[in-house]
C-alpha cells in the first residue's frame, strides 16, 4: 500500500482577480519507507498540495489517501497517521515547550507521553529548553519544537514543509540526522525544500512541481543521469557572449554551463575565446540536482512559450 | 483523557495563566460600577419594593460580567490562534467538530463563571443579597455563558483581524448587554423601548438570573429559560455547522 497517494488532485482558488489554478491534476504515489522530495520554485503549489494532504485545505478535485485512508472521508484516521511540520514558524505564546508537546499529545488522545516527549526533546537538542516559554526561544529553537510537535503521536508518515528555511548549519545537521534515523526505522518522509543539495543527499525519489503540475518524477539517480552529465564552471568579469547566455546559470561572477560531452566543453570555450574573454578558476564538475532542477524548469517554460 | 479534554484544558490554562487580565480585571471593573452607581443611585431609584438599588444592580452586573467574559474568551482565543497561525496545531489533529465546540464553549463558560463568582465573593461582605432559588441562578449562568461562549466562537471564526473582533464586541455585544436591563428594570422604560428590549435575548438572561436572587422579574423565568435555551440551540447548531465545514479555517 502507498504511504501517500495523490490522485488527479486539482485546486482552484477564488481570488478577486478571478480563479487561480494552484494545482492541476497532480498524481503520484509515495511508497512506505521512502524518503521523498517534493521540489519546485516558490508558488509551484508544494504547500498547497501538503495542505490538502494535511486536511488544512480541500482539493477542488481528486483524491488523497494516507496509508489507504481518505484525507476527507476518513480524516481522523488519516491525521493520526500523519505528522506535519508546517512551513510557517508558528507557536503558542502562552505555553512552555513541554506544555505545548503535552497538549499536542492530548489532542491525539495520548496520555502520559513523557518518555517519548523526553526522547524528542533530547534528540532535537531541546532538553534544556523544556520549561522555557515559547516566546523566549530563537527561531531555530522554535523550528525544532515544530518538528517535535509533529512527532508526538509517532506518525508513520512524516511531512516536512521547508523545515530548514532560515536555519543554521548545526540544526540542519541535527534535524537530518534525526529524520534519517526515523526513516531507517521505517517512517515514510515527504520533504519539500529549496536546498537542493539536501534533497539530493536525502531523497531516494523526487517529484518536481511547476505552476501546479508535476514536471518530473523519478528516482534521484535517474534524474541526475538524464540531465547534462557535466558542468563547466568558471569566473568571468565581463559580460557573457549572447550565444552562451541562454544556457548559462550566472551567480555574480560565477558562470556555469551544462556540457554533455567534451565537444560541448570545447564549443563553450571557443565561444569565449571568440569574444576575447579569459575565464578564471575553470573547472568541470559532475551535474548535481540543482542543475537538473534548473534544466527541468527551463524546459517547461520553453514548452509553455511554444 | 479524550482529545477534547486536552483542548478544553489548554483553553482554560490559556486564560488562567493571565488571570490578572482575564479574571481579576473584569471583577474590579464590575465592582467599580457597583460601588459608583450604587453610591449615586441607592437613594434615588427603587425597582422592587423590598430590594435596594445596589442589591438590585449586583446580579445584573454579575451576569453582565459572566456574559462578556465568556464571549471574550472563545472569541479572543480563536482569533488570536488564527492570526498567530498556531490554530494549525489543532487543525492537524483528529479532533472533530464536536470536540472543538465543547472545548471552546466549556472553557468560555469556566472563565465567565469564574469572573461572576469573583464579583459575588468580593461584594459578599458589603452588599446584602438574597438567594431566592439558587437553581435558577445556576441555570441562567450556565445558559448565558454557553450562549456567549458560542457567539464568541462564531465571532472568532468570522473575524480575520483584531479590529473586526473589536467592532463585534463594541458594537454588538457591549450595547446588547448594557441595554438588557442590567442597570434598570425595563418596566421603567417607555412602552416602545420595552418592546425593543423584549427582542434582546440578553434581557431574558439577566431577568431570569435576577429572578433566582429575588424571586421577582419582569417576565416569567420559565419564558426566559425557554427563549434562551432555544436561542442557544440555534447558535450552537450554526456553530457546529461552521466548524464542520471548516468555515474560514480550512481553505
Amino acid at each position: 500500500m502507498s504511504a501517500i497517494s495523490f490522485l488527479q488532485v486539482s485546486k482552484t482558488f477564488v481570488t478577486s482577480r478571478g480563479p487561480l489554478q494552484a494545482l492541476e491534476r497532480v498524481s503520484f504515489d509515495i511508497q512506505e519507507g521512502e524518503f521523498f522530495g517534493l521540489l519546485g520554485p516558490n508558488g509551484a503549489g508544494k504547500t498547497t498540495l501538503i495542505s490538502i494532504l494535511a486536511g488544512l485545505s480541500r482539493a477542488s478535485e481528486g483524491r488523497v489517501t494516507v496509508l489507504g485512508h481518505d484525507v476527507l472521508k476518513d480524516a481522523a484516521h488519516a491525521r493520526r497517521l500523519l505528522g506535519v511540520v508546517p512551513q510557517e514558524l508558528v507557536f503558542d505564546p502562552f505555553f512552555s515547550v513541554r506544555e505545548a508537546l503535552q497538549f499536542q499529545s492530548g489532542y491525539f488522545g495520548i496520555q502520559n507521553n513523557h518518555a517519548w516527549i523526553d526522547e524528542l526533546l533530547e534528540s532535537l537538542g531541546l532538553a534544556d529548553k523544556a520549561s522555557s516559554n515559547m516566546r523566549q526561544l530563537s527561531g531555530g529553537m522554535k523550528r525544532r519544537v515544530l518538528v517535535a510537535q509533529a512527532l508526538v503521536h509517532k506518525p508513520p508518515v512524516i511531512v516536512l514543509d521547508e523545515p530548514t528555511a532560515g536555519v543554521d548549519v548545526e540544526l540542519r545537521q541535527t534535524l537530518w540526522h534525526f529524520i534519517a534515523k526515523l526513516n531507517k526505522q521505517g517512517h515514510t518522509v515527504l520533504l519539500t525544500t529549496h536546498y537542493l543539495e539536501e534533497a539530493e543527499a536525502l531523497c531516494s525519489r523526487i517529484a518536481m512541481l511547476k505552476a501546479g503540475r508535476v514536471v518530473a518524477l523519478d528516482t534521484t539517480s535517474e534524474l541526475l543521469k538524464a540531465s547534462a552529465s557535466n558542468v563547466l564552471r568558471f569566473k568571468l568579469d565581463a559580460e557573457l557572449p549572447a550565444a552562451l547566455q541562454a544556457k548559462a546559470r550566472v551567480t555574480g561572477r560565477i558562470v556555469q554551463l551544462p556540457a554533455h560531452t567534451a565537444l560541448e566543453v570545447e564549443a563553450h570555450l571557443a565561444a569565449l575565446r571568440l569574444a576575447g574573454l579569459v575565464p578564471e578558476d575553470m573547472e568541470i564538475r559532475k551535474a548535481d540536482l540543482e542543475d537538473v532542477f534548473i534544466d527541468v524548469m527551463h524546459q517547461h517554460s520553453q514548452g509553455e512559450a511554444a | 483523557m479524550r482529545g477534547w479534554s486536552a483542548l478544553f484544558y489548554k483553553e482554560v490554562l490559556r486564560f488562567w495563566k493571565v488571570s490578572f487580565q482575564t479574571v481579576a480585571a473584569p471583577v474590579l471593573t464590575a465592582v467599580l460600577y457597583l460601588v459608583i452607581f450604587g453610591h449615586v443611585l441607592e437613594n434615588h431609584v427603587k425597582v422592587y419594593e423590598t430590594v435596594g438599588y445596589t442589591s438590585f444592580l449586583l446580579p445584573g452586573l454579575v451576569m453582565m460580567s459572566v456574559l462578556q467574559n465568556a464571549f471574550a474568551n472563545s472569541s479572543s482565543s480563536m482569533v488570536q490562534s488564527k492570526i498567530m497561525g498556531n490554530l494549525v496545531f489543532i487543525l492537524l489533529t483528529p479532533l472533530g467538530y464536536w470536540s472543538w465546540f465543547f472545548a471552546y464553549v466549556l472553557s468560555a463558560m469556566v472563565r465567565g463563571m469564574a469572573v461572576g463568582l469573583g464579583v459575588l465573593l468580593v461584594t459578599a461582605g458589603f452588599i446584602p443579597l438574597t438567594f431566592y432559588n439558587p437553581l435558577w441562578i445556576l441555570a441562567f449562568a450556565l445558559l448565558g455563558s454557553a450562549m456567549l461562549g458560542t457567539l464568541g466562537l462564531i465571532a472568532g471564526l468570522w473575524a480575520e483581524k483584531f479590529d473586526q473582533m473589536a467592532a463585534f464586541q463594541n458594537f454588538v455585544i457591549v450595547p446588547m448587554t448594557f441595554l438588557s436591563g442590567v442597570f434598570y428594570s425595563i418596566h421603567s422604560l417607555p412602552p416602545f423601548w420595552q418592546q425593543v428590549s423584549h427582542l434582546n435575548p440578553f434581557f431574558y438572561m439577566i431577568d431570569g438570573f435576577r429572578f433566582g436572587f429575588f424571586g421577582q422579574s419582569d417576565v416569567s423565568p420559565w419564558l426566559s429559560f425557554s427563549l434562551v435555551a432555544m436561542a442557544l440551540a440555534a447558535v450552537s447548531t450554526l456553530t457546529l455547522y461552521l466548524l464542520k465545514t471548516g468555515y474560514k479555517i480550512r481553505g
